[in-house]
């Protein structure tokens, strides 16, 4: 299964979705045809913004970093983080917010633990740039890169539970290897995770 | 390609029957003059109602004969705009209490057969929005695409969206707030009292004395003037430039800033009647939806069923994007159809009137999806 697929698998039919740093709505649409969820994204940028717009997507132009205390406690079913949590000022406020916001969260991140972006440092000696992590280091978007076992350590940090948790290779599909030793092999973690 | 609407003509309409106010007191007919743009479908499910700001009237795209000036939303109305004209029927009326040709204080009162002047009554936002749902149905538009419009006139457009809930599908909420600020209010109060103190403001009966308040009005809209604009738009577009070459020791207009808001004081004064501006400063201050469900927004918007979106603009001081997100995060709390965008434009308030590209874009996308 890809990471869209397993989103689907981990949400209830007609639940209340919010998606933070929704891009072009790309999981919300399907969500919505497919699950019947009621939608809402918040974004940043304007064309992903207006791309939702036309796609009849509820959207909210907002800034995470600034504070997500628009939204109340435990408002919706799920919220969805996917890919954004690195690009935050304060990933761990972040991901409070997230678990205060939602009954769950599915959050996905890029693992900077994979092989080729461990074995691409120890042997340059330079910042990784992989197909995953494509920029370089003073250009990334990325300023809160972790591996798969410091996302796990601050989510018990935070109290956190983990409620499922899948892992992706480098197609973006779940693969024996990653699922094994997904710090390793793993590209794309994603977890569903509750407080 | 974008193109204007070209010669357009306003229409009028006397909407009968009795007609009752907020304030407890009632009009036998109401005469309302509008224009429209586009041509309305065979269901009548493309009409979009537009909605004009404290010194806006019906004339809001396309040109008269003989006048260069189009009307003041003209860069988003039109063939091909952000309000497409190819796809849309367009209404704009000029409200109850304006100045342009629709029933107001500068109307005569048929019972006593002289101006109303001082007499009119003070109207509100839903007495707007119920004199243009009987525009609708005179129109025989039950159901209104969408409601829109920017400052005072997103007000209307959002007191629309929970009064008909059913009447509407989309409404588009720009550059307005759910109430106004003490320092809104503080201004509006400033352009009151300088229409009021002056001398050939007559209590209001100006026009029966043959006089006018000219300089009062005039102050009145230097005043707005400057609570439209950003401070960065300010400084760019007039910097201390001054007009001649040095400083003059005396009290003309020396900058080129001072020379603008006289100028456009003096326009304005020209074509604006001041019962009118001091009815229209009076109408912003009441509106507060709020206050009928013990200060909370949330609660006045339990009824809305329409797809919202509220945009507001960076540099706008007057009602800044602060103040839309009240609205836009009452929407989120009451599970309405909501989506917020915050357009970066240097305009300041003004913003909303030009055609800034990501405005355009956004509009269109939300009028047409």
């Amino acid at each position: 299964m890809n990471t869209i697929e397993v989103i689907k698998n981990w949400i209830d039919k007609e639940s209340e979705v919010l998606d933070l740093g929704c891009g072009d709505g790309e999981i919300l649409n399907i969500l919505s045809k497919e699950l019947g969820s009621t939608v809402l994204g918040v974004e940043i940028n304007q064309d992903d913004i207006n791309k939702c717009i036309q796609s009849g997507l509820n959207v909210i132009h907002q800034n995470i970093d600034e504070g997500l205390e628009n939204f109340s406690d435990n408002s919706f079913d799920i919220v969805i983080m996917s890919q954004t949590i690195q690009v935050l000022k304060e990933p761990k406020k972040a991901l409070q917010e997230v678990t205060r916001i939602g009954n769950e969260s599915i959050v996905t991140i890029p693992n900077f633990g994979y092989w080729t972006t461990r074995i691409n440092l120890l042997l340059s000696g330079k910042m990784p740039v992989t197909g995953t992590l494509p920029s370089s280091w003073h250009d990334t978007d990325n300023i809160h890169l972790c591996t798969i076992k410091d996302f796990e350590n601050l989510c018990s940090e935070c109290e956190i539970d983990v409620i499922e948790k899948c892992f992706f290779n480098k197609f973006g599909k779940e693969s024996v290897l990653a699922k094994v030793a997904p710090n390793l092999f793993a590209t794309t973690a994603m977890y569903k995770i509750s407080k | 390609m974008s193109d204007s609407i070209g010669k357009v003509q306003a229409q009028k309409v006397t909407l009968e029957g009795k007609f009752e106010l907020e304030c407890g007191q009632s009009f036998n007919d109401i005469e309302l003059v509008y224009e429209t743009y586009g041509a309305l479908n065979a269901d009548a499910t493309n009409a979009i109602l537009i909605c004009h700001a404290l010194s806006g009237n019906h004339h809001a795209a396309g040109k008269y004969e003989n006048e260069e000036k189009p009307g003041w939303w003209d860069s988003l109305i039109g063939p091909g705009k952000a309000v497409d004209t190819n796809k849309f029927f367009v209404v704009c009326p000029n409200n109850i209490g304006g100045c342009h040709g629709s029933l107001g204080p500068s109307s005569i009162n048929h019972d006593t057969g002289d101006y109303y002047g001082p007499d009119f009554p003070i109207i509100t936002v839903r007495d707007w929005v119920n004199s243009q749902a009987k525009l609708s149905d005179s129109l025989g538009i039950e159901k209104w695409h969408a409601v829109m419009g920017g400052s005072l006139g997103g007000m209307q457009a959002l007191e629309w969206s929970y009064l008909f809930p059913k009447r509407i599908k989309k409404a588009g909420i720009i550059a307005a707030a759910s109430k106004l600020s003490a320092q809104n209010i503080a201004f509006n109060e400033v352009a009151r009292q300088a229409i009021l103190n002056d001398p050939d403001f007559e209590g209001g009966r100006y026009l029966d004395k043959s006089k006018y308040p000219k300089q009062g009005l005039k102050l009145a809209r230097m005043v707005g003037h400057i609570t439209y604009l950003s401070e960065e738009a300010m400084r760019s577009k007039f910097g201390r430039e001054l007009k001649k070459e040095k400083l003059n020791f005396g009290y003309d207009a020396e900058f080129e800033i001072e020379s603008y808001l006289r100028y456009q004081g003096d326009v304005f004064s020209e074509s604006f009647d001041a019962n009118t501006y001091l009815l229209m400063t009076k109408i912003l201050d009441y509106f507060d939806p709020a206050s009928n469900f013990e200060g909370k927004l949330v609660n006045a918007f339990e009824s809305i069923e329409a797809q919202l979106l509220v945009v507001s603009f960076s540099t706008d001081w007057r009602f800044a994007p602060e103040r839309s997100k009240e609205i836009v995060n009452a929407l989120i709390e009451a599970k309405k159809n909501v989506s917020y965008l915050e357009i970066d434009s240097p305009h300041g308030h003004d913003s909303f009137l030009f055609a800034n590209e990501d405005y355009v874009k956004g509009l269109s996308a939300f009028l047409e999806n």
